[in-house]
């Protein structure tokens, strides 16, 4: 019995009416990803302690988690006691934590098993995962193709099959857009509603986890595990936290949908549009409402971000040294040589151009003018939401302009243009709200994705109206056809 | 030309908590290379900081003792910079909000009380340590430090010399050892300062340019540092040079200041608010619980020691004035009645002996119980005042109770009468020559008697039985 692209819920019925074990999944989930490496969605696996904690799950019966005995991989910048965490960067190729995450520490503490570590942007830096040390990460749908980034490698693995869901982070659209482009789904929830205590920081104050997934409801799934107050992340929201999954099934009549006016969507490939406006028809039909609405900062969000993120990773990185662990250069003269060599050889082009412009961003004389202004600008985006959702339910947007496009075909000559990849989700992360892409059928033989943009901790409704949308359009069950592989 | 010297002390004192800032991992000072540090104080990828209150509440005692605004809320900024016992390549410490603004410190002068303005004192974690000469070709770095709380104290520049600056010091050291903020411990380094140092020409009004002596640990080397750095300014400045800005670090081998290497200080810090933590907010009731039990301070223990024991102004000051002499009285004053004797001692014979030994009260192998019995056994006139001061060179050296080395060495005082009367009888009768002459005028024979009598009892007799009874049979 092939287990390939099974959801959550198949696995679980299939495991509980004792068709397989657990063992004989996860087995089987690591010999399909070892028949797909061609596609280098992982980075590293974890076999041996996979199996070993899938027989242990296997002789226990005390749990009922809906993840008990299921296969899940998390993005390589997730700590994990033991497991090589590489930030898909040579700075850490041989980093092994002696810890775990508090996201991934939950997800396994309800059963589920960790197969491996899926690659990434290099500290989740890009936006193709074509910046990864381990080599980019091939588009199911299309090989040569980018699947997206930064959670590029938990995407891929999830839209080619081989499990049904990963662990991701989205400091700008990370978990989104590669959602999108691999024609999958993925949820970046409220800042702070999953704790980052073990989760290496490329920026603080946007960064925050979510889960990938082939469906609105799986997501929730793992969602529910994930979530939760942590002491030991300050940041992390002291929430009460709602069983996503009891209103999933609401119908969404009545629901106000906001359309933003300073997107210009007419600037859109027409297919991009078309898609976008069939979307528009199908949660009409369900009772939805579409109101135009008008976010006038949010023009000024791409800048606001590569101020902010870039600011807060040239501090962030600073750790990473040489010094106590990671990558340390050899033959270096003192101190100075040391830091300088180690990290002119341990991170890529994209990592170091972003340390230079958040170290520019925060130098003195500059501070004002740019990492100071841009928190400005970002409350006023703040406030344009908040302003917004006085009206309105949701926000509805593409999940990104275009489709997955060609290795090295864009942002070889100008970053800029890879930048530009994440004008519609970038603003959720500035405003800390939650936002999910859902998959809306394809242009060129790719996926787009559809995004919604809920307000502070409404992850509930966004993941019922995403799940309403896919319980009434067939786009979320489309497979890629695997031949090229 | 006359010289007016103008120092700012920028003061870090370690704050007295179980764990760290923004750790758990203990602070307990003296424990083998990094075995105080968690996966947080390494700095380890994906760790997060959460913030020790015990903290604020010791910086807001400060701030409340010299008088200061609080920001009750205040937030924590980074710090950039790489040092190879920096883990993080940042230091967490407030900028922009800290957590203490303003306030008065008072210092005595030569020509009286004088007031230091405090500009601010804000939070912030201590980095680790360096070692450079324990291992052939390699550094080594302890991490056991890294992450310790610190206070900042900044003063405006309203110090005029060296002395002043010792004696804000000391007033510092007082603070914050009655308000239990800190060991004060300065050869650990719970107490140590910077001084921004600079001289102008007697009557003006602007500043000249200063030099900032680093890290400065003792009361000692920092009225010597600044000593040698005024004297250095003046010589520059009458030979037509300039003073240049600059970090200078005081050698006190060779009694002398020089600058440190410039890589180690041309930094920008790019300061900017640390995103991994929240704005740090205090409550009202949290206030309030702070005020509600506000250690006693120097001046109201005085009042206290006058009113409650009846101690003379001076002996008041003085035992109020030490933190760790005030907890001693304050222990030993439960165990006895005797409290104007219990002050004497503390002052006389304890103080004499501390001071011989150069430590404080705590360091030494006195307790307050002992010394309390030791008075008990005075004023009971089990011992002599006499007596009592070999018992306590041994209370001194072992550590025993007094009771206990008084029934060890039979020690006790002969108080009986018979007793005493038995031994003068004896001494007047094998010394005729003697009560002759007293008995002839010569009065000041009398020291001889009693000092036979006391010799043939091992100095236990009461002197002022003996006393009265050789009076008594002399002059029969």
């Amino acid at each position: 019995m092939s287990i390939q692209y099974k959801t959550i819920s198949q696995l679980r019925e299939m495991i509980d009416a004792k068709s397989i074990s657990s063992q004989e999944l996860v087995k089987e989930t690591l010999k399909l990803a070892e028949s797909l490496k061609e596609l280098n969605c992982f980075v590293t696996m974890n076999k041996d302690e996979g199996i070993k904690k899938a027989i242990e799950v296997d002789g226990t019966n005390t749990s009922n988690s809906l993840l008990k005995g299921i296969p899940l991989a998390q993005k390589d910048l997730f700590c994990t006691e033991g497991l090589r965490t590489t930030c898909s960067s040579k700075i850490l190729a041989d980093f092994v934590p002696p810890y775990t995450a508090t996201a991934v520490e939950k997800l396994e503490n309800a059963g589920s098993i960790t197969i491996g570590k899926t690659n990434m942007d290099e500290f989740a830096m890009g936006s193709s995962n074509e910046t990864s040390f381990f080599g980019n990460v091939h588009n199911p749908w299309k090989k040569g193709y980018v699947p997206g980034g930064s959670s590029g490698g938990s995407a891929a693995a999830v839209a080619a099959g081989i499990i049904p869901a990963a662990t991701g982070t989205d400091t700008g659209g990370s978990i989104r857009q590669p959602a999108a482009h691999c024609g999958i789904t993925g949820i970046k929830p409220t800042y702070g509603r999953v704790s980052r205590w073990g989760m290496i920081a490329f920026a603080s104050s946007l960064d925050q986890a979510g889960p990938l997934a082939r469906s609105a409801e799986d997501c929730a799934i793992l969602l529910n595990e994930m979530s939760g107050y942590d002491p030991k992340d300050t940041t992390c929201l002291n929430v009460e936290n709602t069983n996503l999954l009891q209103s999933i099934n609401q119908p969404i009549k009545g629901l106000k949908i906001g359309i933003v006016k300073e997107f210009n969507l007419g600037d859109l490939k027409a297919e991009v549009q078309i898609r976008f406006e069939e979307s528009k028809k199908i949660y009409e039909s369900l009772g939805a409402e579409f109101v135009e609405i008008s976010l006038p900062s949010i023009s000024a969000s791409v800048p606001t971000y590569y101020s902010i993120a870039p600011a807060e990773c040239s501090s962030n990185l600073s750790r990473f040294d040489g010094v106590r662990f990671g990558y340390r250069a050899k033959d270096t003269d003192d101190l100075n040589d040391l830091y300088i060599k180690s990290r002119s050889e341990g991170f890529g082009d994209e990592v170091k151009r972003r340390i230079l412009i958040g170290t520019y961003a925060l130098s003195a004389g500059y501070y004002d003018a740019y990492y100071k202004k841009a928190q400005q600008v970002r409350r006023l985006i703040k406030n344009d939401f908040e302003v917004a959702f006085r009206s309105i339910d949701l926000i509805m947007t593409p999940t990104s302009p275009g489709t997955a496009f060609a290795f090295g075909s864009k942002g070889v000559q100008n970053p800029v243009e890879l930048y530009l990849e994440d004008l519609f989700t970038i603003s959720s992360n500035l405003a800390g709200l939650p936002a999910i892409s859902i998959p809306h059928g394809k242009v060129n033989g790719l996926p787009v994705g559809l995004q919604l943009i809920g307000n502070f901790l409404k992850e509930d409704l966004l993941l019922n109206a995403a799940h309403i949308f896919q319980q009434n359009s067939e786009f979320h069950l489309e497979r890629p056809s695997m031949e090229e592989f | 030309m006359t010289w007016e010297t103008v120092i700012g002390l920028e003061t870090h004192v370690q704050l007295s908590t179980k764990t760290k800032l923004f750790s758990r991992a203990s602070t307990t000072f003296g424990k083998s290379p990094n075995t105080n540090v968690n996966l947080i104080d390494c700095g380890l990828p994906g760790v997060l900081p959460s913030v020790n209150k015990e903290a604020f509440y010791k910086a807001i005692r400060f701030g409340m003792a010299v008088g200061s605004k609080i920001n009750q809320t205040s937030i924590f900024d980074r710090k950039n910079y790489f040092y190879a016992d920096l883990p993080k390549g940042y230091q967490i410490t407030q900028m922009d909000l800290p957590i203490v603004l303003g306030g008065k410190i008072d210092i005595q002068t030569d020509s009286g009380i004088k007031t230091i303005n405090i500009t601010r004192a804000h939070l912030e974690e201590d980095a680790g340590k360096s070692i450079h000469d324990e291992f052939d070709g390699f550094s080594a770095i302890d991490l056991n430090r890294a992450g310790t709380p610190l206070l900042e104290i900044v003063s405006e520049p309203e110090i005029s010399n060296a002395k002043e600056a010792v004696s804000y010091m000391k007033a510092m050291h007082q603070l914050v050892t009655f308000l239990d903020v800190s060991d004060g411990n300065m050869s650990q380094g719970s107490l140590r300062c910077d001084a921004n140092v600079s001289i102008r020409k007697k009557g003006d009004s602007k500043l000249g340019t200063r030099t900032e002596i680093k890290n400065i640990n003792s009361f000692k080397f920092i009225e010597k540092a600044i000593n040698f750095e005024i004297k250095r300014q003046v010589q520059v400045l009458e030979s037509g040079g300039n003073v240049i800005q600059e970090t200078r670090l005081y050698d006190s081998y060779k009694d002398e200041t020089r600058p440190m290497r410039s890589k180690e200080f041309a930094n920008d810090y790019r300061y900017f608010p640390e995103p991994d933590l929240l704005p740090v907010v205090i409550s009202d009731s949290e206030m309030q619980e702070i005020k509600d039990h506000f250690p006693e301070l120097p001046k109201e223990k005085k009042a206290r020691y006058q009113k409650e024991y009846g101690l003379a102004i001076y002996d008041a000051q003085i035992i109020a004035s030490s933190k760790s002499m005030a907890d001693f009285f304050d222990a030993a004053v439960q165990k006895t009645k005797n409290y104007i004797l219990l002050s004497n001692w503390l002052i006389g014979e304890i103080s004499a002996f501390l001071n011989k030994e150069t430590i404080e009260i705590n360091e030494s192998k006195l307790s307050a119980e002992n010394v309390a019995v030791l008075i008990n056994r005075i004023d009971d006139q089990t011992i002599s005042g006499k007596i009592a001061k070999s018992i306590f060179e041994e209370m001194c050296s072992s550590g025993e109770s007094p009771d206990q080395i008084i029934e060890t060495k039979g020690l006790k005082q002969i108080t009986d009468d018979d007793s005493i009367e038995k031994v003068v009888d004896e001494v007047i009768a094998n010394n005729p020559d003697q009560v002759e002459g007293y008995q002839s005028g010569k009065d000041k024979l009398l020291g001889f008697f009693v000092g036979q009598v006391m010799k043939e009892t091992q100095g236990k007799a009461n002197p002022q039985t003996v006393n009265k009874i050789l009076k008594e049979k002399l002059t029969k």
